[in-house]
């Protein structure tokens, strides 16, 4: 069949990440021609300030070289302008009459700059800043003159003045406004900002109105006039008074246009063969100029390109993190405030940290930030999913991370490390291999990074800080990915939320039945949505979805944990870390038996065996005849428990019987991740119930209950759930917390991510307010338990023979 | 059949029936270069790769397996299973053995 023709016009960073979606998912679909209006390949403009300070050149900018579009069998014309659109015969003309006729049309044409329509803005020596040429302009000017004024005190004119004045000028910040940045930032932020550029030595003419530009005496640019009648000398006039989309080739072609190519959710002009992405598009009224909503864009693009017709780009709620010339700086939402908006301020001027969050009916509706910008995708992700923050209102400004992260040294902020810091512990990564890996690989999202450098790809501690340095590296380029809208995997672009729904509703009982309703682009799925879609099944329909084993990761096939070498661990259950001689004499004599090299006690009261072949795992299983730990499982491990009231002389209930109990009545219960449990018997708290997933702690009146804590990579301390006075309501309300998480969370969740995203308030809600849910809630999770086998004697007795022994030759 | 051919017809041995191998899951076979991991898709493929993922050594034959690959388990690199090739951008290869199947039975080429 022979291949449909895309052209493409405009060669920037949304248009290319467009074809690079297209190119993933249906490779063979279209012959590709592209034409940029300038003569370099894709480079990444956001990085043209650095190139203009003099920290990287335009080979470190490149993201797609002249290679790449020949590899991909794309036809790449630089240097041309298009000139205009043939609708009817489909085709687009050059400036120099290149002709090219299309099937579909993907207009990129970004934005131009704005210029002032002022006396002498044509004069030499007068430029924007926005591409290769500018920046080379800047350059040369800075090699031959002395005064630069920028005019324009927003993003880009700071750079722009910052490059200028690394470069040896004299330079000048003409401001119309107030204040520096006055859309980012709010006058004590921008006040601070102007300090610290004063400190450097650039100088700042606030609320000036430029009304010429004058030329000297060979024609060349020599001052600047303002309103107020003051003049300065100029050898350099750079304008950065903002963008407007670039819709002209598409308004000439009679496109419906108002500032910017109107498109729909699907990035599809009026003209439905003609699809726009970038910043010359007007998606809802709004015009993007931030990469992360045009790469959003450029997804949705490619995939009704590609025929899919799944995606729908609904949008994109801003933030800006920027590193202004080396000062940090954050700001989301309505950061000014209004009259019916409270605020939290910390400012500390000498140290050069300003944060500002304004609140509207416990919600964040805005936030700006100084210096210390590390929280700022923890406000923006509250703020964009309208999270609830009563709760953690008190400690809201001190940041996520106050208590303790582990593995990088107790760094928060990213910027005060050296490149020979680490930053991933589990993985040896430093700072400087991912800033290097960032800039070399043309990198823009947490997910790009993990793969290339496997930072943050393993316990996960370290992702603030990757996120960090992304963000400073990119520069404004960075937007946090919302985990609310992230796809389960590179198969789909369905969320777990939407394939629980979908099993839900549709009454799914297995994974290709699954694949087949939600349209998996692979054939099978891959390591990290099979097993997340097989637990969703189990979960939602237990009993009736049967369990796929080769879809459940080897320690959950095997039943025991791999280990480095290949061998494995085998931890038997000991109810509440209770044993009798009985069962450790066993535990003995098959250490001997199958001279198994290392024993150790575990930190959940239990006994570990270390280094058991495989091969031998049934015959363990049966000569031990203890239950299976479910130490390698996603599901309960252990529950922890102090001796309490039956010896202890400070004990006020029996935590240990009550520890069996909650272990004998949850034992075998599978869960979006591991699930730990302690009781202890009086508030000194001994069995650590403050950092468990249910924590209960005996108090003389009945037992507390805590909820969602974690002593792991980031300890966090369990919540106050409720108090109850019996054992029954023990097991009640701790089950119908532990049954909201298996049906609700995302696979891989731990209860305290789970909370921390749907708040405590909702947990309470199901769990203490709604007697009837709760009861039900319990019933449910006791449903799922009902008749589950023991894995070890099953496998003991013979199941799943073929797992455990080697093929014969 | 002219004698080099027959001399590699001999090489070839048999491990057993396509069944005993689960689809998307794999076997282990023992043989003197070391264990071997004899792999089946759902679209009843088989191959074998040497049972030592290239970056920790790590029993490929216990992996997840989807498509063409397979997860390894210790750190979850994929690797190719037509061609032992670690997947981008990780770098490396795990050496492959030539399998067939006839009738139901798999034959594997140790050598």
């Amino acid at each position: 069949m022979k291949k449909m023709k895309l052209v493409m016009v405009g060669n920037g960073m949304a248009g290319v990440r467009t074809l690079e979606e297209i190119i993933k998912i249906s490779p063979d679909l279209y012959d590709i021609t592209v034409f940029g209006a300038e003569p370099h390949a894709n480079y990444n403009r956001i990085l043209l300030s650095p190139v203009l300070a003099g920290e990287m050149t335009l080979k470190d900018i490149m993201l797609n070289d002249v290679d790449w579009y020949e590899a991909n069998g794309i036809r790449l014309h630089l240097d041309k302008q298009i000139a205009r659109i043939d609708r009817i015969a489909r085709k687009v003309v050059a400036a120099d009459g290149t002709e090219e006729s299309y099937d579909r049309l993907l207009l990129a044409t970004g934005s131009n700059p704005f210029v002032l329509p002022i006396p002498g803005k044509d004069l030499p020596g007068v430029i924007t800043y926005r591409d290769i040429k500018d920046t080379n302009a800047m350059i040369d000017a800075a090699g031959k003159y002395r005064h630069a004024v920028v005019i324009g005190g927003g993003l880009l004119g700071l750079e722009a003045a910052n490059g200028l004045k690394l470069r040896g000028m004299d330079v000048t910040v003409v401001h119309l406004a107030e204040w520096l940045m006055e859309r980012q930032l709010d006058k004590t932020a921008a006040d601070m900002l102007k300090k610290s550029l004063e400190n450097k030595g650039l100088r700042f003419l606030l609320q000036k109105q430029t009304t010429a530009i004058l030329a000297n005496e060979s024609g060349r640019v020599g001052s600047v006039s303002f309103s107020d009648g003051a003049q300065i000398p100029a050898d350099l006039v750079v304008m950065a008074v903002g963008i407007k989309p670039n819709d002209d080739l598409a308004r000439a072609a009679g496109i419906h246009c108002t500032r910017g190519v109107v498109v729909s959710d699907t990035m599809q002009t009026y003209d439905p063969r003609i699809y726009a992405v970038g910043e010359c598009v007007n998606h809802r009224g709004v015009a993007y100029g931030l990469v992360a909503p045009l790469f959003e864009m450029g997804k949705v693009a490619a995939n009704h390109l590609a025929h899919l017709g799944i995606g729908r780009y609904e949008g994109s709620v801003t933030s800006t993190k920027l590193k202004v010339t080396g000062v940090d700086l954050f700001s989301a939402g309505n950061f000014q405030g209004a009259a019916d908006t409270e605020e939290i301020v910390l400012h500390d001027a000498i140290g050069g940290v300003y944060k500002k969050i304004v609140l509207k009916d416990d919600r964040i509706v805005g936030s700006v930030m100084v210096g210390d910008t590390g929280d700022g995708a923890w406000y923006f992700q509250m703020l964009r999913e309208k999270q609830n923050v009563a709760e953690i209102r008190d400690h809201l400004m001190f940041g996520q991370s106050h208590l303790g992260n582990t593995g990088h040294q107790g760094q928060s902020n990213a910027a005060q490390m050296a490149d020979t810091m680490e930053v991933c512990g589990c993985n040896g990564v430093c700072k400087g291999v991912i800033v290097k890996a960032i800039k070399e690989k043309g990198l823009f999202t947490l997910d790009d990074v993990r793969k290339h450098t496997k930072a943050s790809s393993s316990c996960g501690s370290c992702t603030g800080l990757v996120e960090q340095i992304l963000a400073s590296t990119v520069g404004g380029a960075y937007a946090p990915q919302l985990n609310k809208n992230k796809p389960m995997c590179g198969c789909t672009d369905h969320t777990h939320e939407e394939a629980r729904k979908v099993i839900r509703e549709q009454h799914l009982l297995s994974i290709p039945a699954v694949m087949h309703f939600m349209e998996w682009r692979t054939p099978n799925g891959c390591a990290s949505c099979r097993p997340a879609i097989n637990y969703y099944l189990l979960s939602t329909w237990p009993h009736e979805a049967l369990d796929d084993p080769q879809s459940r990761f080897i320690n959950e096939r095997a039943h025991a944990n791999i280990q480095k070498d290949g061998t494995f661990s085998v931890v038997p259950r000991m109810f509440g870390g209770v044993t009798t001689a009985a069962d450790l004499r066993r535990i003995a004599d098959v250490v001997d038996k199958y001279q198994i090299p290392t024993v150790k006690v575990t930190g959940g009261q239990r006994i570990d065996l270390l280094g058991v072949k495989k091969a031998d795992l049934p015959k363990v299983w049966a000569d031990l005849a203890m239950p299976s730990g479910h130490a390698y499982a996603k599901a309960l491990r252990t529950v922890k428990t102090c001796v309490g009231s039956e010896w202890c002389r400070f004990g006020v209930q029996d935590s240990t019987q009550m520890g069996i109990d909650l272990e004998r009545a949850f034992a075998k219960m599978y869960a979006p991740h591991k699930v730990k449990l302690a009781v202890s018997g009086c508030p000194r708290n001994c069995a650590e119930s403050g950092i468990k997933d249910v924590g209960v702690i005996g108090v003389d009146s009945g037992w507390e209950i805590y909820v969602a804590g974690n002593g792991g990579i980031k300890t966090e301390v369990a919540q106050f759930l409720c108090k109850v006075k019996t054992a029954d309501e023990v097991l009640e309300y701790a089950g119908a917390f532990l049954q909201v998480y298996r049906e609700e969370a995302r696979y891989l969740d731990r209860t305290v991510h789970w909370v921390a995203r749907v708040g405590l308030e909702y947990v309470k809600q199901r769990v203490l307010e709604d007697t009837a849910g709760r009861k039900a809630l319990y019933a449910r999770l006791l449903y799922a338990l009902q008749d589950e086998k023991d894995p070890w004697q099953a496998r003991a007795q013979g199941v799943a023979k073929h797992e455990f022994e080697a093929l014969t030759v | 059949m002219n004698a080099p051919e027959t001399m590699i017809m001999n090489e070839w041995v048999k491990v057993g029936a396509i069944d005993d191998i689960p689809p998307l899951g794999a076997r282990v076979v023992k043989s003197a270069h070391g264990d071997i991991a004899v792999f089946r898709n759902a679209d009843d493929e088989v191959f074998a790769l040497l049972d030592k993922c290239p970056h920790k050594g790590g029993p490929l034959s216990q992996g997840i397996v989807f498509g063409r690959h397979v997860a390894c388990p210790l750190h979850n690199w994929s690797i190719g299973l037509a061609d032992g090739e670690a997947v981008a951008p990780d770098v490396g290869c795990v050496r492959q053995f030539a399998v067939k199947v006839e009738g139901a039975q798999v034959f594997v080429k140790i050598n």
